[in-house]
């Protein structure tokens, strides 16, 4: 996957397209508001992550000026302001998701990839898949090997989102923001608890777990290979 | 020791006139002998009108009653009549000349002979000469000519001498008073403007101390109750509000040095010594990810600071919505309950079957509930289960109260005030983590929402009551 950082910090820019390199992406910098608009306008990206504050142009009005000429590339913006009406500020402008800094790189690269694989087109899916385990989004029911898991809203919708981005690492403020709409961080492990008493409805009993803890990170849920 | 006018005087005279005081003076005065002067013109006018139309009746009533004598006694008795009339003491002048223009009777010097036989319909000004203490003076008369039935012209009239010398006495007097108020005016400004600028100047002097650094300074009351007292009061008012911003903000930065300098230091000491000792891979890599740690919770105080201080800026009301708080307050208890249970505890909204609206930021109001949740869990901790907590949401009138309470040890009432400051972390808590700024943060969302907190005594355990601003109550719609 094609990256660009818009990045004025060369230091902080650097660092992301050596992890971002590391975790098998390609990913390249620019250092000012203009040449970053110039390389967007080449379109030759999958996700391009923005700061917010650029010498010679503002990054959000480079987001405006994509989306005004139809670009739909997903844009992650970063920001060191970080307040929910700056949050809001980024999002009009057209951008897809919004990450205040500083931020650890798992997250950054787990919203990422998130992006990119949000961007992929193809039709709604109405059932996802993973291994045995069948989510369907019509009849809101959940079933693994044939056998239905009755869930809690809340666990549903969980479930939902991480099979929505099956293979991928998940954190725990992207499942605060979409799964209960919270674009705080409580600070606390309920996260964690719920996660596992999901994973107890879900794994419990089974030989291969789907529901997988990345440490560090967030979660995953992922098909174990034999 | 005052000899010729110094530098000063001039200095102090020039400043004098710049005052709005006597600027306005002089717009008042001009506007006022502006509308004296037309007053004065106007009543004149209107006098002397009067005394015309008055001097006019007169004379008419004087051609109607010499006719009548004519017709009834013939131009004797014409002539005794006006011989009798001209004796009065407010006698006014006649002239009678017969049809060639010879005069007959009359005292009047000189006249000019068409005036007298040339008829009018009403009086009209005439000047003329007469005689008095010997010689001929010239005089103006209200005039009125008639002529008889055989021929004889008869004129009557009354000297308008009166009305011209009631015209210049007032017009003196005018002067007089124009002179006399502006002298007046002018010495009643100078005092007060004197007034004004000492009061001024006294303020200048107090503000230009507290400038230069004495903010316990404060403007001087003059106790006169006037509008340069209410100015002081008011601004003295602002100043003690700067006072105890200043002592906030001075409290916050030494809090800030204290909580943030302390990890910084814990962080730069977990590195050094971990660069000083044995070169193990294991070694240093326990003291990076304990040092990412360190910073993790730098990064959440200094994120929970910035947050306080956006809510307390009262950044604008845009996001309010209308908020029904069953609905997000289950959300939070629904975010919390597995982990109280998983430790013995609960926590649940109680059922109460209206529903309550405020107009809030949905993310403020639910991060207030979090942390009124988070504290109770963490710090109302029996020794061997997490607490029961409970959120209870009410109302009376306008007013919507979200009581969090819960069965734990509760805070000491000496302590309850000051937990809601910022980094206070009660010696009893000082073992669990935390930044020690959720229930400030709570404070300012709740100030931001015109509300009120109130930390009381759930019997046991600690009850948080918040009170906000609601709107009115619907039934619950389930």
């Amino acid at each position: 996957m094609r990256i660009l950082i818009v990045e004025d910090d060369r230091e902080a820019a650097a660092y992301l397209v050596k992890a971002l390199k590391e975790a098998g992406h390609v990913a390249e910098q620019a250092n000012d508001g203009d040449s970053g608009a110039h390389m967007v306008a080449t379109g030759a990206y999958d996700v391009v992550v923005m700061d917010r504050m650029l010498p010679k142009r503002d990054g959000l009005s480079i987001v405006q000026e994509m989306r005004g000429r139809g670009d739909t590339t997903p844009v992650l913006v970063l920001s060191a302001l970080g307040q929910v009406d700056d949050r809001v500020d980024g999002l009009r402008a057209g951008g897809d998701d919004y990450l205040a800094k500083p931020y650890a790189f798992t997250e950054l690269l787990a919203r990422v990839e998130a992006l990119a694989r949000r961007a992929r087109p193809g039709e709604v899916e109405t059932t996802y898949r993973v291994g045995d385990l069948l989510l369907d989004r019509l009849s809101h029911t959940v079933s693994r090997a044939g056998e239905d898991i009755p869930l809690q809203p809340r666990e549903f919708r969980l479930l939902e989102y991480l099979m929505k981005n099956a293979g991928q690492v998940v954190t725990r403020t992207m499942l605060l923001e979409n799964v209960w709409d919270y674009h705080f961080d409580p600070q606390t492990n309920v996260i964690d608890v719920h996660m596992s008493r999901l994973r107890s409805k879900i794994d419990k009993g089974q030989d291969r777990p789907l529901l997988h803890t990345v440490r560090g990170a967030g979660y995953m849920v992922r098909e174990t290979p034999k | 020791m005052t000899g010729a006018p110094t530098r000063e005087h001039f200095a102090g005279l020039r400043r004098l006139f710049r005052t709005t005081a006597v600027r306005l003076s002089a717009i008042y005065i001009a506007v006022f002998t502006v509308f004296s002067l037309a007053l004065v013109v106007g009543v004149t006018h209107e006098a002397a009108r009067v005394m015309d139309r008055q001097l006019a009746e007169a004379i008419d009533d004087d051609v109607e009653t010499l006719t009548e004598d004519y017709r009834s006694g013939g131009i004797v008795r014409l002539l005794a009549t006006l011989d009798e009339r001209s004796r009065r003491p407010d006698a006014g002048l006649f002239h009678v000349v017969d049809p060639n223009g010879n005069p007959i009777a009359g005292n009047v010097a000189e006249l000019p002979l068409q005036a007298v036989t040339e008829d009018d319909d009403e009086p009209h000004h005439l000047p003329y000469s007469r005689f008095e203490d010997g010689h001929e003076t010239r005089h103006i008369a209200l005039v009125r000519s008639f002529t008889l039935e055989n021929g004889f012209h008869v004129l009557v009239g009354r000297d308008i001498g009166e009305r011209e010398r009631f015209r210049s006495v007032f017009r003196k007097a005018f002067r007089w008073i124009i002179v006399a108020m502006v002298v007046l005016a002018g010495l009643t400004w100078w005092f007060l403007a004197r007034r004004v600028l000492k009061r001024i100047d006294q303020v200048s002097d107090a503000s230009r101390r507290i400038v230069a650094g004495d903010l316990s300074g404060r403007l001087p009351i003059s106790g006169s109750g006037d509008e340069f007292d209410r100015l002081a009061v008011a601004l003295n008012d602002m100043l003690t509000k700067i006072g105890e911003l200043m002592k906030g903000l001075k409290e916050v930065s030494d809090n800030i040095a204290h909580d943030l300098k302390t990890p910084l230091t814990r962080l730069r000491n977990r590195l050094e010594e971990a660069l000083a000792g044995p070169e193990d891979a294991a070694r240093y890599r326990g003291a990076l990810e304990a040092s990412i740690e360190e910073s993790d919770g730098l990064i959440r105080t200094f994120d929970a600071l910035l947050k306080i201080a956006r809510v307390e800026a009262g950044s604008p009301t845009a996001a309010f919505e209308v908020l029904d708080l069953e609905a997000v307050a289950e959300d939070v208890a629904e975010l919390f309950a597995p982990a109280a249970e998983e430790e013995g505890g609960s926590v649940e909204v109680v059922e109460d079957d209206r529903r309550h609206r405020i107009m809030g930021d949905r993310e403020l109001i639910a991060q207030m509930l979090v942390n009124l949740v988070d504290n109770a869990l963490k710090y109302g901790r029996h020794d061997d289960r997490a607490p029961d907590v409970r959120i209870w949401i009410e109302q009376t009138d306008r007013t919507a109260s979200v009581i969090v309470y819960d069965d734990g040890p509760g805070i000491p009432v000496a302590d309850r005030a000051r937990v809601l400051d910022r980094f206070t972390r009660l010696e009893a808590s000082r073992s669990t983590p935390g930044s020690g700024l959720g229930l400030a943060l709570v404070a300012a969302i709740v100030r931001h929402h015109k509300g009120t907190i109130e930390l009381g005594d759930a019997d046991p355990g600690l009850r948080v009551t918040i009170r906000l601003p609601a709107l009115e109550v619907v039934p619950d719609p389930d």
